[in-house]
């Protein structure tokens, strides 16, 4: 204990809350109570309707809620599959050339999301690369943009693996794909889950790339909250940014479940 | 699949499956590295294929280009600076003067990081914004003609919703260095009789440091290149780089305007990104 003093304590929680409550706190509640709205004219809303939400859903704010889950999953699954596989690949490389490559791995993140958008536009709207109008090219720039997250989480994963079990498993003769389809995957497996489930969350609230590339009919949550929020309708905006954010939740806390009774921690 | 296996089977022996990155090496070579090579080729080349230095100097001289850059620069060093001070203080506070529940807030900050940058700007409309709450109860209480309350629709509307949103990737780092604290220390120096703020300044900050550099080398990054904040915000004078190349390529088709400013961005980003690497890899963070 840093404070001693009772009171010293109290200030210090008040302060706590205050910063807590504004930054963090408030933005949440705002949007929860927004998208519950009536007609908001004074410091409180008039009245409280789940009217938003009914609109949302019969209107075309389900495709974007579709094209968004759809999306989502796809990339996830290919930046897995992709991010695993390279982080495999990169043990059994020398060290410098590991270090050099896990690197490139990691400069997705780094690049502006907006520009990855960009270069994609320019590489892939002439053929015989044609991609630009399709649904294809915002798949590629999710599984661009998180790639690097998953590579990240499962090399994180590798490096706290034990060896003994690979070890052992060689030294009782099992071949390298049974090793790694009977011991190696199965332990990595907890990693696997969160980062697919932070890919897939990362995902749905992509918009810098997005708004790039995006073709008219794949509207995804975070384009149509922004073409909602930008003519002005904010309380749909509100209401579908609700539903993204429990979406969100949902996923990520269901992965966490999923995880520990895998692990049985 | 088989085919590839019998095929790398003989390979193992010698040099043990070094072909296998191959494969996600190529296609991350094809969707991330051939895309940025082309943003830079259409920067500097014409379409005949000849540099063309004076398009890219007239870019660079313009006064859309010098604002943009001004803004990026004092919004991405304000808000890392602001995610400093408020990530210290909150993880001072969770870590070494805790309260019933502080677990359960510190993960709670941490979903943040999964939630979509955009969300607060949006709620800051309707905290903030001309009509907003903070707006609507002053003008009532006060009986003003007119909202007083005019931040959000500038750069400060910008920087406060960046230091929401990206304190937590500072809170993340401090959070595990401070858990690494050792409590003893701290107990005998309370003992001994050292006022709270000695001890912060004389134990626990040389131990964050390295969590601080990483940390907030980190924002600086990510506040460079963000975009929905800002996008949202939707401000006429404030305008950052990603901002623009999304004006110039999209809404003004002017490509390869959008594609200077971008390696211009690509550029400064990848700058932070080493100074991170770099912060991290040396602090062991």
């Amino acid at each position: 204990m840093l404070v001693w003093s009772r009171p010293g304590r109290i200030v210090l929680w008040l302060l706590f809350a205050l910063i807590f409550g504004v930054l963090f706190l408030a933005p949440l509640a705002v949007i929860l109570l927004s998208s519950l709205a009536d007609q908001w004219n004074g410091v409180l809303p008039n009245g409280l309707t789940t009217e938003h939400y009914t609109d949302v859903v019969q209107g075309q704010a389900w495709n974007a809620v579709k094209a968004s889950l759809v999306t989502g999953f796809l990339a996830s699954a290919l930046a897995l599959v992709s991010g695993t596989w390279a982080a495999l690949a990169l043990r059994v490389q020398g060290a410098t050339l590991s270090t050099v490559l896990g690197l490139l791995f990691f400069i997705p993140s780094a690049v502006p999301s907006v520009s990855v958008g960009l270069g994609l536009l320019v590489a892939f709207s002439h053929p015989p690369l044609l991609l630009n109008g399709t649904i294809a090219i915002v798949m590629i720039a999710h599984f661009v943009l998180i790639s690097a997250f998953t590579f990240g989480n499962v090399s994180a994963g590798l490096a706290r693996l034990s060896p003994d079990f690979e070890q052992v498993a060689s030294s009782l003769g099992a071949r390298p794909a049974y090793r790694l389809w009977h011991v190696t995957l199965p332990l990595l497996a907890p990693y696997l889950v969160a980062a697919f489930g932070l890919s897939f969350a990362l995902s749905m609230g992509e918009l810098g790339a997005t708004v790039m590339v995006y073709p008219p009919g794949w509207v995804t949550l975070p384009v149509s909250i922004f073409s909602l929020t930008d003519r002005g309708d904010i309380f749909a905006g509100a209401a579908l940014t609700m539903i993204l954010v429990a979406a969100t939740l949902v996923l990520l806390l269901g992965l966490e479940r999923v995880t520990k009774r895998a692990t049985g921690a | 699949m088989s085919d590839a296996v019998a095929i790398g089977a003989p390979a193992i022996r010698r040099e043990p499956g070094k072909f296998w990155i191959v494969p996600p090496a190529a296609l991350l070579a094809l969707l991330f590295f051939y895309p940025l090579a082309l943003i830079a080729r259409e920067a500097f080349l014409d379409d005949s294929g000849v540099a063309n230095p004076a398009e890219i100097i007239s870019v660079l001289h313009s006064r859309f280009f010098l604002n943009a850059l001004i803004n990026t620069v004092t919004i991405s060093v304000s808000a890392t600076a602001g995610c400093l001070i408020v990530g210290l203080v909150l993880a001072l506070i969770l870590a070494f003067v805790p309260f019933p529940g502080s677990g359960f807030i510190a993960r709670l900050i941490d979903t943040f990081i999964a939630l979509p940058t955009f969300l607060v700007t949006l709620a800051f409309t309707f905290l903030y914004g001309s009509a907003g709450m903070l707006n609507a109860s002053l003008m009532e209480t006060f009986s003003l003609p007119l909202p007083p309350v005019d931040f959000l629709y500038s750069t400060w509307g910008v920087v406060l919703a960046e230091v929401t949103v990206y304190t937590p990737f500072i809170l993340r780092p401090l959070l595990a260095a401070f858990s690494l604290v050792d409590r003893g220390q701290i107990e005998a120096a309370s003992v001994l009789g050292a006022r709270p703020f000695r001890i912060v300044r004389q134990v626990i900050l040389p131990a964050a440091i390295p969590a601080l550099i990483a940390g907030g080398s980190l924002c600086l990054l990510l506040t460079v290149n963000e975009f929905g904040i800002v996008l949202f915000i939707g401000a006429k004078g404030v305008i950052t780089l990603p901002l623009l190349i999304y004006g110039k390529a999209i809404q003004e088709s002017a490509y390869q305007v959008a594609c200077i400013i971008a390696v211009v961005n690509i550029a400064l980003s990848l700058g932070l990104f080493g100074l991170y690497r770099f912060a991290a890899g040396r602090l062991g963070v």
